[in-house]
């Protein structure tokens, strides 16, 4: 089995609130991640799914150390994250990249695409400047632009090119992991198309790692090997992408599931659907227990009374619930 | 005859870079109690289809440079204001993408439920909130008399979207143009929201417009669908016969570039090129420049929009030909 190139161990990520006219002081935390544990091996594609508010971004950044951490650890190749010195981490970010949901806002609108490119290249030092135009050649091939555009500015391209433009600066230093945040959401379906070809492509051909967040399951379970399921900061759900989208076993999975649209109309008029009631709940102030029960139609009394473990569901797949064997 | 008939609607923004044909002969029709979907991707032109029938394009830089849009008996493109108000807001009313953005922010939802019922109708005050409370509750907020008198920001997004809907349906109106209501939300969020369209479309037995780039909502709400690009209308049929039996390319090739009716891991099929751009004239079919069966027949001349069986129309000279099988694609 191929090694796990990222592990994440209990990872907690809280933000304060604080209150207070002349003396602040914190009254609360929003627990945007509360104990998530997941790893993701050499070359494997690992979908994250939820509603939003949910914490996946937070997830995402906390990885990169965008965040700080509360609590647990973040390890990328054996590495803590969180105890890595200033020069450490410098080297460990050439192993993990992201891409944005917005190419309009993650591109510098002043920089052509040869700076935008040529930047990473440059300050860790990977190329000498003889050879960074032939490198940026490069990369505008693999995420098929041609070189010629090196030279525009973000404004002169269409969304799906400037999303190419971002993967190809995230591909500029060769990293081991990805994570993507949202890449497909701001595009039309047929650009949409484009862009997962493409990052499946990648995957492939650089044995790299995705960690790819969508709230679109459909989206997720193509591109995905392993999909984890969020909810309130926590991990309801974990398992092989088909598997979980097509038989999922928590009640959250099973409401998510239903609620996506299927474009057929014999398929999508015979359906059942399990409608959720109300919103998410705040993550200020989670329900005790399991954090779903108040919208759960399984919820029993049982489930307010301890935060419910992710248990074995089935061969290579967890589920948060305590009731799974009974609610089959 | 139909509640709502658009002819050979033409939107145009006149810009300093050009003239932009957003919508470039656009004519469909929609009966009573009647669902009909809209369907393309961002700059085809459906929005601003529903913006000149509501008579939200603004002038300048938009032109409505020729059509009617025949509502009940009433051209609602070229009434005089008075009529037009008289119908907009009361008959036909609209729903938009971004609650946020459509909700005023300085004024209880109170005030901005009974303000269609004001300015329509002549009922009290006492009367119209009572009415606006009952809307309130028709779509499902818990509590409604304490939180009709929250202000938007007060609501959650899924909440404002109800409001918002609330607003739209207070008058009862025999129409509703829905502008991607619930692209902004989550899907479960959005479910709820659906299934509310739906039940009150039967309840109230209002025609409705559902504007949207999402082909699953599209099947599960709409009896029939049109595929708009480039500012026309590619395809127009039944909801079933588009997904089943699709005869316009382009409606083949999106239903093709969803990752949902794909084998997992595969490659998606991508439609080549970019968007149209309206600026430019385009002397053919507007997806010839993309299509993988064009030829020179199809960048010649404009392809007009004509039923190859009852109630199945498209704008392929191929299909129609009997040169190429969409469907078989």
């Amino acid at each position: 089995m191929p090694e796990n190139i990222l592990e994440l161990r209990d990872v907690r990520t809280h933000f304060p609130i604080h209150s207070g006219f002349l003396v602040k002081h914190q009254v609360g935390s929003v627990r945007a991640v509360d104990g998530v544990t997941l790893s993701v091996r050499q070359g494997e594609v690992l979908g994250l799914v939820g509603e939003s508010g949910c914490g996946k971004s937070t997830l995402a950044r906390t990885i990169l150390q965008l965040v700080p951490t509360t609590g647990g650890a973040v390890i990328l190749n054996g590495r803590n994250l969180g105890e890595a010195t200033r020069a450490e981490m410098l080297a460990c970010r050439r192993d993990l990249q992201m891409i944005f949901q917005d190419p309009y806002a993650s591109l510098n609108p002043r920089m052509t695409v040869h700076a935008t490119l040529a930047e990473p290249l440059i300050v860790h030092g990977i190329c000498r400047p003889g050879e960074v135009h032939g490198r940026v050649a490069e990369l505008m091939g693999t995420v098929g632009l041609a070189p010629r555009f090196a030279w525009k500015y973000p404004h002169e391209f269409s969304g799906g090119q400037r999303q190419r433009i971002a993967i190809a600066r995230a591909l500029a230093l060769k990293p081991k992991i990805i994570i993507a945040d949202e890449p497909v959401s701001a595009l039309d379906v047929s650009i949409q198309a484009q862009i997962l070809n493409l990052l499946g492509q990648l995957c492939k051909g650089m044995n790299l790692s995705l960690v790819f967040i969508a709230h679109d399951l459909s989206v997720v379970r193509h591109i995905s090997d392993r999909v984890a399921v969020m909810y309130l900061g926590k991990i309801v759900e974990l398992g092989p992408a088909a598997d979980v989208i097509d038989r999922p076993s928590h009640p959250y999975t099973r409401a998510l599931v239903s609620a996506i649209p299927v474009p057929d109309p014999d398929i999508e008029r015979a359906r059942q659907r399990i409608v959720l009631a109300g919103d998410p709940p705040s993550p200020i102030n989670p329900p005790a227990g399991c954090a779903f029960h108040p919208r759960c139609p399984y919820a029993v009394d049982r489930c307010r009374e301890a935060v419910p473990p992710l248990i074995p569901a089935g061969p290579a797949r967890e589920a948060a619930c305590i009731r799974l064997d009974e609610i089959g | 005859m139909p509640l709502l008939k658009v002819t050979d609607l033409r939107t145009y923004f006149h810009t300093r870079n050009g003239v932009y044909r957003a919508v470039d002969g656009v004519s469909f029709s929609v009966e009573r109690g009647e669902t009909l979907g809209i369907v393309g991707e961002s700059g085809s032109g459906k929005s601003v289809t529903c913006y000149s029938i509501m008579g939200l394009i603004p002038q300048p830089p938009g032109r409505i440079e020729s059509g009617t849009a025949m509502f009940d008996g009433v051209d609602l493109l070229h009434c005089s204001p008075k009529v037009a108000r008289s119908i907009r807001g009361k008959r036909v009313s609209m729903i938009f993408q971004d609650p946020m953005t459509s909700l005023n922010p300085y004024l209880r939802v109170s005030e901005q439920l009974v303000e269609p019922l004001l300015i329509h109708g002549d009922v009290p005050k006492r009367e119209a909130l009572a009415r606006a409370l009952e809307m309130m509750e028709a779509v499902g907020i818990n509590d409604a008399a304490r939180r009709i008198h929250f202000y938007p920001h007060e609501f959650s997004g899924g909440m404002r979207q109800r409001v918002m809907i609330a607003m739209a349906l207070v008058t009862r109106p025999e129409l509703l143009i829905a502008d991607e209501p619930t692209t902004a939300l989550d899907v479960t969020v959005q479910a709820q929201i659906l299934e509310l369209i739906r039940r009150l479309q039967k309840e109230l037995g209002m025609a409705v417009i559902f504007v949207t780039h999402d082909l699953g909502v599209v099947a599960g709400l709409c009896d029939n669908v049109q595929v708009m690009y480039g500012g026309r209308i590619m395809e127009t049929a039944g909801a079933r016969a588009l997904f089943h039996s699709p005869m316009h390319p382009y409606t083949r090739a999106l239903q093709r570039s969803i990752p949902a009716l794909q084998p997992k891991g595969e490659e998606l099929f991508t439609i080549p090129g970019l968007p149209p751009d309206v600026s430019k004239e385009l002397p053919g079919c507007a997806f010839a420049p993309r299509c993988g069966f064009a030829v020179d027949r199809c960048t010649a001349a404009r392809p007009g929009l004509e039923e190859a069986s009852p109630g199945h129309a498209h704008a392929c000279l191929r299909e129609r030909a009997g040169e190429i099988k969409v469907e078989a694609l």
